[in-house]
């Protein structure tokens, strides 16, 4: 099975090889931010950021998979032969996703109710496939840890992101504390689906003008 | 386990439901693919077929997982069937239609991470339907995918004759449209029950 | 690069092998990984839903100290049981003295935008349902979700009038579902102005499951007994 991993890449994207290792980490940050940046991992980031709670912890478990696959591939990659290269990926994937889910499940039951189907759905989240397939493949274990380390926050930063507005607006509570007084109308919208388009749409909207404003700051030969 | 009728199972997972407008799966396809009209009919028929045959296997699946015991392997033994399952009907289609294989190309290996086959195969599970009423619910969320691509495409094409403020264009606007879609398809609430 | 690396090392007749290899080899390891954190986790994760249960459960009855599950059997009787099954169960509560306080039927339905999942209690010795508690619903916050929160629909639950006939195969006065302010009798439900969909979900799934289950619990009292 081989397919080709799409990127709705619009920043550039560094040589591995050639970068210290703190770059690793705080690429995913910004520059490659999975979900402004690049666009990946888009399905659960609508449906679970209902509420900041509910986006920290899927942000969190999908780091927790992503670190976890991106080490184990990094370390068996001199053993996984290009031909069954996805099929290895999907499986060590898929494990670390059982095991998330068992252990939130573990820890919060309410939390796991909330999230739902959506933690079994962190398999398909093309980040962890791409991070996989792109990096860990090729680079030593150490650098593919910070690698999913930066691009997990960095998607754990833009739930909570999404998740704070749309709980804060359509609910006047963040993280469970009230904020506004009994008479704020809750601007429910915000809460159900088509507010989630709206917020992730606003957010991407000021990503793409913070960055326009970098770009013209720097002289043309940077890049 | 439900008594739902077949309709408003048909009905829930197409419209009051939808899965991409409600559920936000199937998200990546639909912003990237439905900038065309007929690319975006191609890829919601593709889905369907896949998401039906899945959703025969899926409910195989759990039926055997809950004899032998082993629930933890639900994820992975759904995910093998799901990329099985496009892998073969891409070499089907390639044998039977090679015209339609060249149009659909790219987006065939794509379906395999597309959320929306497996939640349909996690969400049926958890319903417990049985063996007709996936059958309904797979062909209702593939009509409904369909249905808001194909929407989506038009307004898309639309989109392309008018002037777009530079930072909006893209994904940007493409989310706003989405939100505007989802609060319409609200609308279909309560659609068929007593 | 590793490719290179094959080439020089593996005659080319090897490489199926270096397939069966990895895929096995992780399989066994994935394998591994799954069995030990469900092993770890089973038992936490049993005594998470049971607290869950619980806490749904004396909500309903405060006074409650035990519950115990009774399955309905095709003979038409009422068997304590000790698994955790979901299917045909009724909920039965005691107080510290082992009296019985009332039983806790599960029903399920269809709600606005998805399933709604409750636990109603009924007290078969004044005939009357009392109480009932949410156990997942999607409908829409602030709206929908009265259902949990107004206080005056869930007065309707208080004491819902459901008196067996004498034959005990049926309600003498099936519930009914009526509009806000027209309630006039003890077996009607009337829904929340606003919520009306939600609200009317609720009470119909009460009306079919009462339908179903409270003349078989009242001529069956006796298999509650602790």
């Amino acid at each position: 099975m081989s397919q080709e991993i799409h990127h709705h890449n619009q920043a550039p994207v560094p040589a591995a090889s050639d970068t210290q290792d703190t770059n690793e980490f705080i690429k995913g940050l910004w520059l490659q931010n999975p979900v402004f940046a690049q666009a990946l991992g888009m399905c659960p980031v609508l449906a679970v950021t209902n509420s900041a709670q509910n986006g920290l912890a899927m942000g969190l478990a999908t780091m927790f998979v992503l670190i976890m696959s991106n080490i184990l591939v990094s370390s068996l990659r001199a053993f996984i032969p290009r031909q069954v290269r996805i099929a290895c990926y999907i499986l060590i994937i898929a494990t670390f996703v059982t095991a998330v889910d068992y252990i939130i499940q573990a820890i919060n039951l309410e939390l796991h109710k909330a999230l739902g189907a959506f933690i079994s759905l962190i398999v398909v989240n093309c980040l962890i496939l791409s991070r996989a397939e792109a990096f860990a493949s090729k680079n030593t274990v150490s650098k593919s840890f910070l690698d999913a380390a930066g691009m997990g926050t960095g998607f754990t930063i833009a739930l909570l992101c999404l998740g704070s507005i749309r709980e804060i607006l359509g609910n006047g509570s963040l993280f469970g504390w009230q904020l506004f007084a009994d008479n704020f109308e809750n601007w429910i919208v915000m809460i159900l689906p088509g507010g989630g388009f709206f917020v992730l749409g606003l957010w991407v909207l000021v990503f793409n003008w913070l960055q326009q404003r970098q770009e013209n700051k720097e002289p043309p030969s940077h890049d | 386990m439900i008594n739902d009728s077949l309709w408003s199972i048909f009905v829930n997972a197409s419209l009051i439901n939808n899965f991409v407008l409600a559920y936000f799966l199937g998200i990546c396809p639909f912003l990237g693919v439905s900038g065309k009209l007929n690319s975006a009919t191609r890829m919601g028929a593709a889905v369907t077929i896949v998401m039906v045959i899945s959703s025969m296997c899926a409910y195989g699946l759990h039926a055997l997982l809950t004899v032998i015991n082993a629930p933890y392997l639900q994820l992975i033994s759904y995910i093998v069937v799901i990329a099985s399952t496009v892998q073969i009907v891409e070499m089907v289609i390639k044998k039977a239609s090679p015209a339609l294989f060249r149009t659909l190309g790219i987006f065939l290996p794509l379906i395999t991470t597309n959320c929306a086959i497996l939640g349909l195969a996690l969400f049926q599970t958890n319903k417990g339907y049985d063996f007709i009423q996936c059958l309904i619910y797979a062909l209702g969320a593939g009509a409904g995918f369909t249905l808001a691509l194909v929407l989506m495409a038009g307004l898309r094409e639309k989109l392309d004759l008018v002037s777009v403020p530079d930072l909006a264009r893209g994904t940007a606007i493409t989310l706003m449209i989405a939100g505007i879609l989802s609060l319409t398809f609200m609308g279909f609430a309560g659609l068929g029950s007593h | 690069m590793n490719d290179a690396q094959y080439v020089q090392l593996e005659p080319q007749a090897g490489r199926p092998w270096h397939m069966y290899r990895a895929m096995v080899g992780i399989g066994l390891i994935c394998a591994f990984v799954i069995v030990s954190v469900f092993q770890f986790t089973l038992p936490i994760i049993k005594q998470n839903k049971l607290e869950l249960l619980q806490k749904a459960l004396y909500e309903i009855f405060p006074d409650a100290r035990e519950f115990q599950r009774y399955q309905y059997q095709t003979e038409g009787n009422f068997v304590r049981i000790n698994e955790d099954l979901d299917e045909n169960i009724i909920f039965a509560l005691y107080d510290q003295d082992k009296k019985l306080l009332g039983t806790v039927i599960r029903a399920k339905g269809m709600g606005y935008q998805d399933l709604i999942e409750m636990l109603y209690g009924y007290q078969p010795q004044l005939q009357v349902i009392s109480g009932y508690h949410v156990l997942a619903s999607r409908e829409t916050p602030g709206l929908g979700t009265k259902i949990e929160t107004d206080k005056a629909f869930q007065k309707n639950f208080a004491q819902l009038d459901v008196s067996v006939n004498a034959s005990g195969d049926k309600l003498i006065n099936p519930i009914e579902v009526v509009k806000p302010g027209s309630k006039t009798h003890p077996w009607q439900i009337d829904t929340i102005t606003g919520a009306t969909i939600s609200s009317r979900a609720v009470g119909n799934m009460v009306t079919d499951s009462a339908a179903q289950w409270i003349p078989k619990i009242t001529t069956r009292l006796e298999d509650f007994e602790p």
